[in-house]
This record gives structure tokens, sequence and C-alpha cells, in this order.
């Protein structure tokens, strides 16, 4: 059990039933980190970044007309084989997300401690209104907020993106998850806080050892972040290997094109593409030495 | 200064100014409309002179601004002036009526609150299914007839064809208590008689209920649909991604943001019943500021009419600013207007 990883998706397919029919949106993903691994998605916008991250934290299984196939595993346990209940216990114990907006993500009626003590309750519901100020004081001074009582006393419109996004990280490693997904964090932010609060999460998840699944469609953030990464391409995984290698030799037709696009790091995106072009439709690039482990 | 101190201050400051603008507008405008009303008061076969001498005693002879100085004066004294209709200062006439109304519409009110709010969280957490289905035809119901119809209604269902409510009146004869707040529901159990309490919910429970469900209906609907504007908001996915229950995240994360735009409608609805009680009350023999408010606006009796109109503005005044504080309370960007230091 122990050297199962952290995360493992294996032929992941989801479909949505709507009033004009079925729409396949993922057509079997596999990929896989390992217990500290920081691994990327990357892929273009609605090649199905999001809905892999919901699904791996359990939201799209609840939803009607979401149909899901193939293994999700976490810490070895299949999603698909527990209760309901079972699931949500996982969220915000084992696995907690980060999102792009920190100051629309954090609740505006309810000041950062209120909230905080929330998300402390989840793993341990008998932590006193004390103790958990204490503890969420102690968790934004490693995020480098010098002034906890103010922060905590405060509501997500008082202090600044940057501010949020950091009290965002430390929500989201407070009870020490093996798994954090980033989805593309902080890209409401500006580009120099963006690049600060990357330092930051780098420290903090290797500091409480979490694995991170990092949602992104910027290579260059990825490339400072990430130990490996999977390239995305409308639901299927077309390349993957460990960041330096892809970097250097890119494989596949649609990596290429995104690297492209990377000096216009703050949005723009991806060029036109030449989507008739048959090198899409090449077989999985894989780099040497990182491939998917068997299903377990 | 707290800012919510300094907003209750701001809101007192601005309903005296209304409340002299309306009190001027009122002043004017009863005295403008046809009629003498000394003439009116004495019948057709009082003498001139009679009539010249009544004119007189109510300073009707002097021009309107000095009318109105002495009606300021007046005022400030707490003295609206005699009633010519009822021959009784206007004061005593508005303490004997206001509280059946204020009664009538606190109670519809709350319906409306605690009715309507829970009925629109209720549908949007089960939206799509039978239960939102239901509710939101229930609503469309409350909002697509007037008040007075769903009186009638009510009472033709409730009180005659199946007995259950009373038809008419605050109370039964054989019930009534001493009179101290002029709210039965007050006066019966500061008498000790829960048998009365009861008979005077019985009596109060068709007129609000017929006032109220417009408002439960628009309240229902506008909650609805802000709470699942609210469940699309990224800080919903964001509660759902730590796993807190679904219960939990429709009370404190969906409902509590989605209140703040309700509860503005809600106060404006509040103020809709203030005119539409009339009419309710009329419909259920209700002994209100209604008929009080039409007699003396027949009888073109100014004191009356002055005094009336000045209390239901009060009251609607008083209406927004408990709305407007409940809604600074419960919206932190208004509580905290600037940065904490
Ligand atoms: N609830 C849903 N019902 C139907 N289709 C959906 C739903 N959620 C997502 N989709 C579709 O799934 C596809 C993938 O969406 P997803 O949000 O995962 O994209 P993404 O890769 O995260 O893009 P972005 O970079 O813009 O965030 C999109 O085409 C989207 O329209
Ligand atoms: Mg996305």
């Amino acid at each position: 059990m122990t050297d199962a990883p952290t995360l493992l998706l294996r032929d992941l397919r989801l479909a949505f039933r709507g009033y004009t029919g079925v729409t396949e949106v993922l057509h079997g993903i596999s990929l896989h980190i390992r217990a500290g691994e920081r691994v990327a998605l990357v892929g273009e916008s609605g090649s199905g970044k999001s809905v892999t991250a919901r699904i791996v934290l359990g939201l799209l299984q609840d939803q009607r007309g979401a149909r899901i196939t193939g293994q999700v595993r976490v810490e070895g346990r299949d999603l698909a084989a527990m209760s309901r209940r079972a699931r949500v216990a996982l969220r915000g114990r084992r696995m907690s997300m980060i999102f792009q907006d920190p100051t629309s993500a954090l609740n505006p009626v309810y000041r950062i401690g209120t909230q905080f003590t929330e998300v402390l309750r989840r793993a341990d519901p008998a932590i006193t209104e004390r103790a958990a100020r204490a503890r969420a004081a102690a968790l934004l001074d490693e995020v480098a907020i010098h002034d906890p009582a103010r922060v905590l006393d405060a509501y997500a419109f008082q202090l600044s993106g940057g501010m949020n996004q950091r009290v965002m990280i430390a929500m989201a490693l407070a009870n020490n998850p093996a798994l954090l997904i980033a989805d593309e964090p902080g890209t409401a932010l500006d580009v120099t806080v963006q690049a600060q609060t990357l330092g930051l999460m780098r420290r903090m998840v290797a500091d409480h050892g979490a694995a991170v699944l990092f949602i992104s469609h910027n290579l260059g953030v990825v490339r400072e972040f990430a130990d490996r990464v999977y390239v995305i391409y409308k639901g299927r995984i077309v390349e993957h290997g460990p960041t330096a290698a892809l970097f250097d030799t890119p494989r596949h037709a649609y990596t290429r094109a995104l690297m492209a696009a990377v000096p216009r790091i703050t949005g723009g995106g991806i060029p036109d593409l030449p989507e008739r072009d048959d090198a899409f439709a090449a077989p999985m690039e894989l780099h040497p030495g990182v491939a998917e482990p068997e299903a377990t | 200064m707290p800012p919510l101190l300094r907003l209750i201050l701001w809101r007192l400051g601005t309903s005296l100014i209304v409340l002299i603008g309306v009190s001027m507008l009122i002043f004017a405008i009863a005295r403008v409309i046809p009629g003498d009303p000394a003439r009116i008061a004495l019948g057709a076969n009082a003498t001139a002179e009679q009539v010249e001498a009544l004119r007189a005693r109510l300073n009707l002879d002097e021009p309107i601004v000095v009318q109105y100085g002495i009606f300021l004066r007046d005022l400030a004294r707490g003295d609206l002036g005699v009633s010519l209709y009822t021959n009784r200062p206007v004061t005593a006439d508005i303490a004997q009526f206001l509280p059946a109304t204020m009664e009538l519409i606190v109670v519809a009110g709350l319906m409306m609150v605690l009715i309507g709010l829970p009925l629109g969280a209720l549908a949007a957490r089960y939206r799509n299914s039978w239960v939102d289905s239901t509710i939101r035809v229930i609503s469309l119901l409350g909002v697509s007839a007037p008040s007075f119809v769903w009186a009638v209604i009510l009472m033709l269902l409730f009180a005659y064809f199946l007995p259950i409510f009373p038809i008419a009146g605050r109370i039964s004869e054989a019930m009534a208590v001493p009179r101290v707040t002029g709210f039965m529901l007050i006066d019966t159990l500061l008498a000790g008689r829960f048998d009365a309490f009861r008979n005077a919910a019985a009596h109060l429970a068709l007129p609000a209920f017929a006032l109220a469900l417009s408002g439960i209906g628009q309240a229902a609907r506008l909650t609805r649909a802000n709470m699942i504007e609210t469940y699309d908001k990224p800080y919903i996915e964001m509660a759902q991604s730590y796993g807190f229950s679904e219960r939990k995240i429709a009370r404190s994360y969906a409902f509590r943001p989605s209140l703040i735009p309700s509860l503005t409608i809600i106060g404006l609805d509040f103020a809709a019943m203030l005119g539409n009680a009339f009419l309710v009350e009329a419909v259920f023999a209700w002994p209100g500021l209604s008929r009080y408010g039409v007699e003396v606006i027949l009888r073109k009796d100014l004191n009356g009419i002055v005094g009336t109109v000045l209390v239901i503005s009060a009251l609607f005044l008083i209406v927004n600013m408990i709305i407007d504080i409940l809604l600074a309370y419960i919206n932190p960007r208004i509580r905290h207007s600037t940065r904490p230091s």
C-alpha cells in the first residue's frame, strides 16, 4: 500500500449527457503522481484539465448527467468503489484544491479566521476556537503573513489578491493533505505576484509533504514548478515526460505549438494550430523512464 | 465612530428630512382639495357664523405658511390637532387604530420572511427536482393575484365553506381582554389568557396570510434565483472541495450571500404591504387605521389626514431602516466600508 502512487488515473473517460446528446470530454486519461511529486497537466482551454481535477476530488461523480468510467485511485483507494460519504471524507483531509482567483474563491461573508476554523475542523472536528486560531496564525506565518491577527479578522475583499492567494495556500495545506490540486493558481493575479506565490507554494508543499497536480496552460510557469509534465489535448494525454526532457525535445506537434506560445506568459495563449496536421493524430509521446505504472 | 452607528445616525437624519418633506406635501395637498372642511364637519344646517367660527378655531383663515408653522409648533408638543370626524385628538385616534394595523403587517412580514426565504432556499438546493417545481408553482400563484383577491378567496375557502377560521374581526366578543398595548397577541398574553391568545391568532391568520402571500411568492422566487446564481460562485466550489456538507454549504455558503439582494426587495414589498393592508382590512372588517384613513379623507378632516399619512410614512421609514441595518449586519462590505487598521 505504501508504494501506491498518491494519485493514479487509468483510462479515465468522461461524457456529459445533455439535451442534445452525449458529449465526450475525456477520452481515456492515464496519469500518476507519486508521493511528494509535482506534476503538471498542461493544455489549452477546454482540453479537460478542470474536469479532471473535479473528478479527482470526487465532485463530478455527484453531478447528474456526468458519466465517468476508468479508475481514479487516491493513495491506492479506488474512488468508484467508495461510498459517497467516504469520498467526501477525503476532501479537505487527504486532498485539497487551490483556485484560480483567490479573492472570489474565499467566502465573501465570513472572516478569514472563521473559514480557517471550518477547514481545520475537517481534520479535527473537536478543535476549539482558540486552538484553531493559533494553528491558523502559525500557518499564515508559514506563508510569510506576519500580522496574522489582522488577516484572520479580515474579509477576503479587504485583502489584496496576493494576500488571499497566500491565505488559500495556507488553508489548502492546513490539514497536511497527500495531494494538492492547483487549478491555474494565480492566473488572475499579476505576473510578479504569481511568481512569488509559485515560489511560496513550492516551499509549502515540500514542508507539508504534499504531492501536487498543477494545472496550467502556461508552459513558462510549468517549467519553473513541475518535476514532470503531462500534455493534454482535447481530452487525451498526447505527451508526457520529465520537465527538462520535455522542454529539450518536445516530440508531439501540439507540445511544440504550446511552446511557441510561451513568451506570452500573461495570457493570450496558443496561436492558431494546424489542427488538420497528421502529427496531431500521432499516438502519445513518451519520454524514457516515465512509463505509466501498471494498473494495480 | 463605528460604521453601524454612523449608518443608523445617517438613516435617522435622512428619515427626518423625508418626514418633513412628506408633512409639507400632505399639508398642502389636504388644503387644496376642493371642499371646506368646516362646512363638511358642521353639516348643511350650520349657519355661516358657525362655519366661520370653526374656520377660525382651525386657523384656516391664516395664510398656509402660518398654518404650517402652527402645525409644527403643535407637533413638537406631540399634538396633531383634533379630528373633526371623531372629535378626539388625532393622536388618540392613531393610538387606537394603529396597533391593529401594525399587528397585521408585522405578522404578515414575518410570514413573508419565515416562509418565503426558506421556500426559495429549498427550491434552490433541490433545483430542477419536484421540490423545486412545486415551490415554483406555489410562488407563482402567490404573486399572480393582489392581496385583496387572496383575502376574498381565503375568506370564502377557510372561513365560509370550511369554517376553520373566524370570518372577521380581531377577537371573539367573549374573549375580550383589557387593552394594554393594543396588540391583541400581546394583550391576551399579558392577561394570561392563552385561550384568548389562540382566538386572536386565529382571527389574525387569514388576513395576515392574504397580505403576505404575494410577498412570500416574491421572496421565494428571488431567493431561489439568487441562490442558484450563488451556487455557481467559486467559493461554493471551494467549499465543496473541502468536503463541507451539502447542508452547511446551502445554509452558510449559498443562503447568506443570497439574502443580501432578497432583503432589499423584501423591504420594498413591506412598503407595498402598508398599502395593501387597507384593502385587506376592509375585507376582514379589521378595525385598523385603514377605515379611519378612508373616513378622514372622505370628510376632509385635515388633521386626521395629515396625522394618518405621517404615521404611515414614519412606519415605512422605520421598516426600511431596520432592513438597512440587517443588510449591513449580513453584508460585511457595508459594515466594514474601510479596511481594518
Ligand atoms: N458540467 C458540464 N457539462 C457539460 N460540459 C462540460 C461541463 N463541464 C465542462 N464541460 C466541458 O468539458 C470541456 C473541458 O472543460 P474544462 O473546464 O475541463 O476545460 P479546461 O481544460 O479546464 O479549460 P480552461 O483552461 O479554460 O479552464 C469543455 O469543453 C467544457 O465545455
Ligand atoms: Mg479550467
